[in-house]
């Protein structure tokens, strides 16, 4: 049921389904299991080959989670993921090994995700002694030409991660996670710890490198506008479940999911003018802990389009559109649409 | 690195002078006299003549100056002496004991093997045990073999060596019988059985003190394990697709060790300055005895020389432990 339509411009190398990462509370004397932190609960998706998917969401939302999930950097609590083909959920720690070359990740703090006491060299070469049978010599000569695909100057091979700047830095972990040809890279917030003049630096690269070498991202981020620039499709995430997912113009031009509307609605305007400020969809209350989710659809308790079902059904996350997905009553077969889809839809589409 | 290394060695210098006279204004205005434990039935004439004779007669600047000429002059010539047989300072005070009337240095090269052998295999073994066991635990975090350590860790830190050494020597010397409750130092290790009989007597002091060490450093290493573990880095590890004893060996352990080699280092002083009390439980005279028995003699020269070597070694170490931190950890430049 949840298959996305296989489109001409490509087939799905990604395939998620029902993905549900919970971590364990333990409380109590004994640390007893009293709950969990649905961080990810029932996330099913497809991510085309060549595409860049992006997701969005606030602080807190399983964003990160969720990428290291479908990595499997968590021992995942159910649910399937499959890269080109090959079943990643249940694997066993050997079989994932093997097949970490496909998948790679770029992380979101350039320090803190290289080892301080490992120089450039090794950091990057450091996948090809483990997954091939390179020679010292080929070795090397690859690290070089990542360091040249990367923008890095081969000379700084010999240093260490602490005597670059941020950018580098991220460099550095670009061209490690390119090191043994991944078909398949998760970019989490690659460009939230950098500078802004930074930031468009990094994201060109990882285009030229999509445009390049053909790579498939799923590149999570809360910046709107970067993922706008870059993503071919964009998921929304409320609380640990896609709320939304849909093709970029489409997307930003005519939000279906009262969430998406109230989360574009607060993307800054650059022009005072066109802002106006009454489109702003302004959401009451707080996000509800993922330990304690609310009954029925996630966002019930926030959304201004609340209806009696929302409390008690967890609605489908399901296709209403071609190539459109949405998790909300609203958009259910017999449901009236709201009085304010007309107002939303005007805002126009500013691509 | 070198100039730092320098620059500390010759701070070093005016520290230790410092210590020195603090030792000596210590021990100068702590109550006691030298002669006290001669008998009674010595006039008190002849007792202020011993006195006399110790160079007690002199005033305290000269007597600290002729002690800072004995120990930083004339002790080293004769070492030297001693190493290459040439006759330096031929003739020269040295800074003898008030007890023995022997040099004191002499009487420090004595004990010192003892203590190194029981003191410093104590401390080899402690840290061989806590290692491996902070990095299990660390990595099976609230699993029941850290439950344990953490237990085991907790009555090591808070069982002294008097209780710990004694219990041990009633169960396995008195109701077992297993090893010898009292440390032979005329022992001669020269074949196999000898080397059997030195091992059983230095198994339970040995594990006494070991019993401490592993209890401290096993700590520092979880500690620093579960760092290290929580950081970005060992994902990116695993990420790549490295094995986990690569990702725990080679990424983790070796990150967690800058903190704990200090440790380790700063640790080694104390090996020197002998333990004291285990010293006494088990009866070898290494520096630990040679020191209390020193204090309870009124020994000055002897109390103070010990405890200017500790101070020596303690600032040593601690510039090791610098050292080592800036060899270890690229990230810490001293220029």
């Amino acid at each position: 049921m949840l298959d996305a339509q296989p489109r001409p411009d490509g087939r799905s190398l990604v395939e998620i389904r029902d993905l549900r990462m919970w971590f364990p509370i333990r409380t109590g004397l004994l640390k007893r299991h009293t709950g969990n932190v649905k961080a990810v609960d029932g996330v099913s998706f497809d991510i085309r080959e060549g595409e860049t998917l992006g997701l969005v969401g606030e602080s807190g939302c399983g964003k990160s989670t969720c990428g290291r999930a479908i990595l499997r950097l968590y021992e995942i609590t159910g649910g399937s993921v499959k890269i080109d083909g090959q079943e990643i959920g249940d694997a066993g720690p050997n079989t994932l090994r093997r097949m970490r070359p496909t998948m790679q990740m770029v992380f979101q703090d350039p320090q803190a995700s290289l080892n301080p006491r490992m120089t450039v060299a090794r950091i990057i070469g450091e996948p090809l002694d483990e997954h091939t049978k390179m020679s010292r010599r080929e070795k090397t000569a690859k690290v070089h030409d990542l360091m040249d695909q990367v923008g890095l100057n081969r000379a700084f091979a010999d240093r260490y991660p602490h005597e670059f700047s941020g950018g580098q830095r991220q460099r550095i972990g670009i061209a490690r996670a390119l090191a043994l040809n991944p078909k398949f890279i998760v970019c989490d917030e690659p460009i939230a710890a950098l500078d802004v003049s930074i930031q468009a630096q990094v994201v060109n690269l990882l285009e030229e490198l999509q445009a390049e070498l053909g790579l498939t991202y799923l590149f999570i981020s809360h910046d709107l506008s970067m993922v706008r620039h870059i993503a071919t499709r964009v998921a929304v995430m409320y609380l640990g479940k896609v709320a939304e997912l849909a093709p970029r113009e489409e997307l930003y031009g005519e939000p279906l999911h009262p969430y998406t509307r109230a989360l574009l609605s607060a993307v800054p305007e650059p022009d005072p003018e066109a802002m106006g400020g009454s489109n702003r969809t302004i959401l009451k209350g707080d996000v509800p802990s993922p330990s304690n989710p609310p009954e029925g659809c996630n966002f019930c308790t926030r959304c201004p389009d609340v209806m009696e079902v929302c409390h008690r059904v967890d609605p489908e996350f399901r296709q209403v559109r071609p190539g459109r997905w949405v998790a909300c009553h609203l958009f259910e077969e017999g449901a009236s649409s709201p009085s304010n889809r007309a107002d939303t839809e005007s805002m126009g589409d500013t691509a | 690195m070198l100039t730092f290394t320098l620059r500390r060695v010759l701070i070093s210098i005016p520290t230790l002078l410092v210590i020195a006279f603090a030792i000596f204004m210590l021990l100068e205005l702590a109550p006691g006299d030298p002669t006290a434990q001669l008998p009674l039935t010595i006039p008190p004439e002849v007792r202020e003549q011993i006195r006399q004779s110790l160079g007690l007669g002199e005033p305290l600047p000269v007597r600290f100056g002729k002690w800072l000429i004995q120990f930083f002059w004339v002790e080293p010539l004769h070492i030297i002496n001693g190493i290459f047989g040439t006759d330096f300072a031929e003739g020269a005070q040295r800074v003898l004991s008030w007890q023995t009337r022997s040099p004191v240095m002499d009487i420090v090269w004595q004990r010192m093997p003892q203590t190194l052998w029981v003191v410093g295999m104590s401390y080899i073994v402690g840290v061989a045990i806590a290692l491996p066991i902070g990095i299990y635990s660390a990595y099976k975090q609230y699993s029941v073999f850290d439950q344990a350590g953490t237990f085991v860790s907790m009555i090591g830190y808070s069982v002294p060596p008097f209780f710990s050494g004694v219990l041990v020597i009633v169960i396995f010397s008195v109701k077992l019988g297993w090893f010898p409750s009292i440390y032979d130092t005329t022992h001669v290790v020269n074949d196999w059985d000898s080397f059997v009989v030195q091992l059983r007597q230095m198994i339970m002091p040995v594990m006494v003190l070991a019993l401490q060490t592993t209890a401290q450093i096993s700590r520092f290493m979880r500690a620093s394990m579960l760092d290290n573990l929580g950081q970005d880095y060992v994902r990116t590890a695993r990420a790549k697709g490295m094995s986990e004893r690569s990702v725990v060996l080679r990424h983790t352990l070796r990150n967690s060790m800058i903190p704990v080699v200090t440790v380790i280092a700063l640790g080694v002083p104390g090996i020197f300055g002998g333990a004291i009390i285990t010293e006494q439980v088990f009866k070898v005279n290494g520096i630990g005895q040679l020191l209390i028995t020193a204090i309870q003699a009124n020994d000055l020269p002897m109390v103070q020389t010990l405890t200017f070597i500790f101070a020596i070694l303690i600032v040593l170490f601690n510039l090791i432990a610098d050292v080592l931190y800036g060899v270890l950890d690229p990230r810490i430049r001293y220029d």
